[in-house]
């Protein structure tokens, strides 16, 4: 689905990325994991399409296209979508009239009509209920005077809704407490389909007891330093970072 | 605040302005009045250069035909400029050779102002120009930077010995008709200090203009000019303090500042003038054009002021960011007391990319006095992606005073972001009762809460600074809570 | 004051010498006299210049170098005006009234309401109410530029509107101030609303053309607000690109009274609102909020005075704007606390969006403060759409064009939401909406004559309708 190859990325003259190497299949559980500064977040914006980034070499293919020439809207109306380190509040426009518009011009790029009002309203209602959203979110700002847990789920919310072909969840788990991290979890595991693929970023392995990833990288130094099974997390908890950062010496 | 808290203040507080003896020199002064002659007379006196007579004379017709605008939120009262004394110099400066010659009676003054001119005493790492009334008596340090190619010296000495950079950068930041002040300043500036650091250099230490007006019924017209080549650093102090007067005495100061390419200017003043008594009886007004030009491409302009002095202050150090990625800076502490006015504020003006300013400012005011800050915030057409960020506070210690706000902001490129902020607030009685809570006595509660309200300009100070910044913060303010 | 060089001015001086009794004839002898003394000042300080510090940014020379056409001709009531203005609210239930061309032009007047309401015109009011309109009228305006004594000497009519003593007008008044002129026409209209103690009014005020010809509307609005009563206050103005529009607006409050005013202006030329607020009494509550949304050539400068005289008091101004193509806005804002208005809360907000190079923001939030035990506080800025905001929107697949709307419509939702008439709110956002689509700007005939009123974005979705 996704092939990301010698990727090379800088802000303002600072290389974050040098040379990453990653490829996802359809169906597949990625986790990537890596101390705070590696690059994670900035993998993130890079392949949603955040315009911060110089990148001075490599590719990511996305589906057989070349993923870099497309505008941000495009990729994610081709099925990309992120999860929110730090969801973005917009104060005055509803979360109706936002996912409204986003699904619709969604719908449009795929050449379907738009949603009758009934109907979105029930898929809406459907949605929300699969990450125990309060009844008045309807009317409420995306974002605005939600706590952290809300954001977070908020933004699995409009994943259901949006029902992309790659998810990448940016740091979902933190902020969260117990029983939010449940559910937010539990949402994105009711939306894993055999075809559609997802990217945890964290650094904590605790999400991972919950969405179970078929590959855990860990992120160093711009590259994949390590590539292993989930048991490469629990190593990981364990023996912290420094244990990789030994590796990559030797 | 209960009464009882409120009579122990006031007793505490009726402290007197330390820095008000009058000191014994003689004194070489020419005859009070302005007209052309008198001009002419100074610079006579100052044996100068044909264009700088030009340069006087030009400006003194300029300000004939000029008035004093009087937007400001101020009550000026009248200035008779034929009662002023516009040439006061204490006799027997010229061509000292050491520290001996000096009149011991000048020494002993700025040894009470707690400024030593004998190089060994001084604290370390910053270099003195003493100026008294008009003219400069000494500048310390000279030769050891003269080493690294930095001139500092006298403006007068500049003007015999560096004509050409004078006659280049003289009135190019600050023109002639800028404003009615800078006109009498250019016909009839006195001394001041000059300042040139070359290419690549770090200032290695402090410079530092320690201005006393002494003399009575003189005015004090000084002119600084510092010019940062590419890449130079330099740190600049300004201080000041006058004899304690019934009259009031005039100061209409300019200080110019060029940085070039790379360069960076840190200006820092602590403006402790006579302010007047308790009831608003003399003092000094302080008339004063302060500004910056940012010249070349990340540059670097900063300006940091405590202003406790004056009866009247009337000032708006000012950065034109000109040149790509430069920077303009403003950090301002007023307080206000008695019968005190202070009008100050600044102005950015964005003219390349990328240019970032700051302004901050912290009014505050007791007694019956008024305290604005006034600012301007221009964003050029072609300034792409300007920056500037403004918060001014004000605090009210009393009913009797008042706090005023006068931002402008005017953007004219869609990339600009420009946010004011101002809040206003008086010390409540719950962090007075905190503190109180904790052991600490209500005077040196306020002192704290003042200095903490204020911290934040006050840690740009340079260390020596910032140390008797704090102590003028709490003095000035004594008396004013109630 | 220094004056604008301008034909106008004499014209109007020279229409007085001609006619001295041109505008006031019919008038009571106490509104004689209050026009003769308006005429001197008027004379002494003629139009205001941009050299005089309150209108350092607002040039009205251009718009005043124009050959207009004093009317003092009054014109027949009961002209059919309700057909001319097509696009009132919909289910929108007022009382409405029209003012044309600077004349009260409906054919009713309230003036046996059971309640003692009275709604009538300036000239019919200073007639039939002496005891009333004598008491208030002239006592709050102050003349403190040319324009404003201007209208003082030259006005031709307007509306009064007075609310007894603990009444309750629950209907919405509605006053539609309409331009209709095949030449070019400067109009000068003056109002006075007096309401008395523990009443209330809710009383929407549009400014709008039916012909496309330069225009001039100068008004001078007073409002009286009693101890304890409360005041629901909106300006919209929807003009074109012909009109210039001027108005001040002096509102005196008692006592625990409360005002909400909204000023919102979708088109114009050349607007400026000056709104002055007086808390004269202690505990009054002042909301001062506005709007606006210029492109084009346009120009709008909002000058509000809020002057907290008594102490407890509370006001509130909020004004947001955006500007795109060349067009400029002002914003002054001045708060005065004065000395020994205690336990005073003001807050000031500016907020501006600005869209291209050629645009201009213009803001200045002034503080001046004269009491301790205060919390003032204010803030501006001037900056662009959020782009981590843009980016979330078009990471959920949203177009640049529709996120940038979405935004700019969220900008300045926060006016909006203090409209408290639901549906003179809903009639706003969908101005509002279609503005900043860039269709009301277009539209031939009359500027609100909307096509499909019942159209909607495709991203609004009323969820009480489905």
């Amino acid at each position: 689905m996704l092939e990301i190859k010698n990727l090379h990325v800088s802000i303002q003259g600072k290389e974050i990325l040098k040379g990453l190497n990653l490829k996802i299949g359809f169906g597949e559980v990625h986790a990537i994991m890596g101390p705070n500064g590696t690059g994670k977040s900035t993998l993130a914006n890079v392949i949603t399409g955040r315009d911060l980034y110089d990148i001075t070499e490599g590719e990511i293919i996305y589906k057989g296209k070349n993923l870099l020439a497309m505008p941000i809207e495009d990729r994610a109306r081709e099925g990309i979508f992120l999860s929110f380190q730090y969801p973005v509040e917009i104060p005055g426009v509803s979360i109706t009239n936002f996912m409204r518009a986003s699904l619709d011009e969604i719908r449009q790029y795929k050449g379907l009509p738009p949603m009758a009002a009934g109907e979105f309203l029930k898929y809406f209602n459907e949605k929300k209920n699969l990450v125990e959203m309060t009844a008045n979110l309807a009317k409420r700002s995306v974002n605005e005077g939600f706590s952290g847990g809300e954001k977070k789920k908020n933004e699995i919310f409009q994943m259901a809704m949006l029902n992309p072909d790659l998810a990448i969840l940016d740091e979902t788990d933190s902020g969260l407490d117990i029983d939010a991290l449940r559910i937010v979890a539990q949402g994105v595991n009711k939306l894993k389909r055999a075809d559609n693929s997802t990217i945890v970023i964290t650094h904590y392995q605790r999400l991972l007891d919950y969405i179970v990833p078929d590959f855990v990288h860990v992120l160093y130094d711009g590259i994949i330093m390590k590539t292993g099974g989930k048991e490469l997390a629990l190593e990981l908890e364990e023996k912290g970072y420094d244990w990789i950062k030994d590796q990559g010496k030797a | 605040m209960d009464k009882g808290e409120d009579q122990l203040l006031k007793d505490v507080t009726q402290n007197e302005y330390k820095y008000g003896f009058t000191s014994n020199i003689d004194t070489d002064f020419i005859a009070k009045g302005l007209n052309e002659d008198v001009v002419r007379l100074i610079s006579a006196k100052k044996k100068e250069p044909e264009f700088l007579l030009e340069y006087r004379l030009k400006a003194f017709r300029k300000w004939k035909t000029m008035e004093f605008k009087e937007w400001a939120h101020l009550k000026i009262p009248k200035i008779d400029y034929q009662e002023i004394i516009y040439f006061a110099a204490p006799k027997n400066t010229k061509n000292l050779e050491s520290l001996d010659e000096v009149d011991p009676e000048l020494l002993a003054t700025f040894d009470k102002l707690g400024i030593s001119l004998q190089e060994q005493k001084i604290l370390s790492g910053v270099a003195v120009d003493a100026v008294i009334d008009s003219v400069s008596v000494k500048t310390t340090f000279s030769e050891t930077l003269s080493k690294f190619g930095i001139i500092f010296c006298s403006f007068s000495e500049a003007v015999q010995n560096h004509p050409d950079l004078i006659r280049k950068y003289l009135g190019s930041v600050v023109p002639i008709a800028d404003n009615y002040f800078a006109a009498l300043n250019s016909a009839v500036f006195s001394d001041g200090s000059f300042c040139y650091i070359p290419k690549g250099v770090r200032c290695p230490v402090e410079l530092s203009t320690y201005f006393r007006i002494n003399a009575a019924n003189t005015g004090q017209f000084e002119r600084t000019l510092i010019i940062a080549d590419e890449g130079a650093y330099v740190s600049y102090l300004e201080g000041c303090t006058a004899p304690q007067r019934d009259e009031n005495q005039l100061h209409a100061a300019i200080v110019e500042i060029v940085a070039h390419k790379d360069a960076e200017v840190k200006y820092s003043t602590v403006q402790n003038w006579y302010p007047g008594n308790k009831d608003g009886k003399g003092g000094i007004y302080n008339f004063v054009t302060k500004r910056g030009l940012c010249e070349g491409n990340n540059s670097k302009i900063s300006w940091t002021q405590v202003e406790t002095g004056s009866a009247i202050t009337w000032k708006y150090p000012s950065c034109i960011l000109k040149g790509d990625n430069s920077v303009g800076e403003f950090y301002s502490v007023a307080v206000t007391n008695n019968h005190q006015q202070a009008d100050t504020g600044s102005k950015m003006i964005h003219l390349g990319k990328n240019t970032k300013s700051t302004i901050i400012s912290k009014g505050i005011s007791g007694g019956k006095s008024h305290n604005s800050y006034r600012g301007l915030v221009r964003i050029n057409k072609n300034a792409i992606n300007a920056r500037n960020f403004s918060q001014c506070d004000s605090l009210l210690l009393g009913d009797r005073c008042g706090a005023h706000t006068y931002p402008y902001i005017e953007t004219n490129n869609s990339t600009a972001i420009v946010e004011h902020e101002a809040t206003t607030s008086k010390i409540s009685d719950d962090q007075l009762f905190y503190c109180k809570q904790r052991g600490i006595a209500a005077e040196k509660a306020i002192g704290l809460i003042i200095n903490g309200y204020a911290k934040e300009v006050l840690n740009k100070l340079p260390m020596e600074f910032a140390v008797e910044a704090q102590k003028l913060l709490a003095i000035s303010l004594e008396g004013s809570v109630g | 004051m220094k004056k604008i060089e301008t034909k106008l001015y004499d014209d109007f001086l020279e229409l007085f010498r001609i006619n001295p009794k041109a505008f006031s004839h019919g008038n009571s002898n106490f509104v004689k006299q209050q026009r003769e003394l308006s005429r001197q000042n008027f004379e002494a300080n003629g139009f205001p210049s941009n050299k005089n510090e309150n209108w350092r940014k607002t040039d009205l020379s251009k718009a005043l170098n124009n050959n207009y056409i004093i009317d003092y001709q009054e014109i027949e009531r009961g002209k059919e005006t309700k057909s001319l203005f097509e696009c009132e609210i919909i289910d929108f239930d007022t009382k409405l009234f029209t003012i044309l061309n600077g004349w009260w032009a409906s054919n009713t007047d309230l003036t046996s309401n059971s309640q003692g309401v009275i709604i009538s015109s300036m000239r019919k009011a200073q007639l039939d109410f002496p005891e009333i309109f004598d008491k208030y009228y002239g006592k709050v305006a102050k003349e403190e530029n040319g324009l404003i004594s201007l209208n003082c000497a030259f006005y031709t009519d307007g509306y009064f509107i007075y609310i007894p003593d603990n009444v309750e007008f629950t209907q919405t008044i509605q006053i539609v101030n309409l331009i209709e002129s095949q030449s070019k026409l400067f109009s000068n209209t003056r109002n006075l609303v007096v309401m008395g103690r523990n009443s209330k009014l809710k009383l929407v005020h549009c400014d709008d053309s039916l012909s496309r010809v330069d225009s001039v509307v100068n008004s001078v609005t007073e409002i009286i607000v009693g101890d304890g009563a409360n005041l629901d206050f909106y300006k919209l103005q929807n003009k074109d690109e012909h009109s210039t529009v001027l108005t001040s607006n002096f509102i005196e409050q008692g006592a625990n009274s409360q005002t909400n005013s909204n000023t919102i202006t979708l088109n114009g030329g050349l607007i400026r609102n000056h709104i002055d607020v007086k808390l004269a009494g202690k505990g009054g509550n002042a909301n001062v909020f506005g709007l606006y949304l210029v492109d084009k050539t346009q120009f709008v400068d909002n000058h509000i005075f809020v002057d907290h005289a008594m102490p407890n008091c509370t006001s509130r101004q909020l004004f947001k704007g955006i500007a795109d193509d060349n067009a400029k806005a002002v914003f002054s804002g001045h708060i005065l606390v004065r000395q020994d208005a205690q336990k005073t809360e003001a807050y000031q907000n500016n907020n501006n969006i600005q869209l291209t190079d050629t645009a201009g923001i213009f803001t200045h939030p002034f503080l001046e403060i004269f009491a301790d035990d205060v919390k003032c506080s204010h803030g501006a800025t001037v900056g662009q759409l959020d782009n981590d905001a843009l980016f979330y929107m078009m990471q959920r697949g949203i177009c640049e064009r529709t996120a940038k709307m979405l935004l700019m419509f969220s900008f300045t939702q926060q006016v909006i939401e203090h409209i408290q008439l639901s549906k003179l709110r809903e009639r706003i956002v969908h101005l509002v909406t279609r503005r900043l689509k860039g269709e009301l700007a277009s539209c031939e005939n009359c500027a609100l004559s909307c096509e499909n009123p019942n159209s909607v974005m495709t991203f609004e979705i009323d969820m009480e309708k489905v």
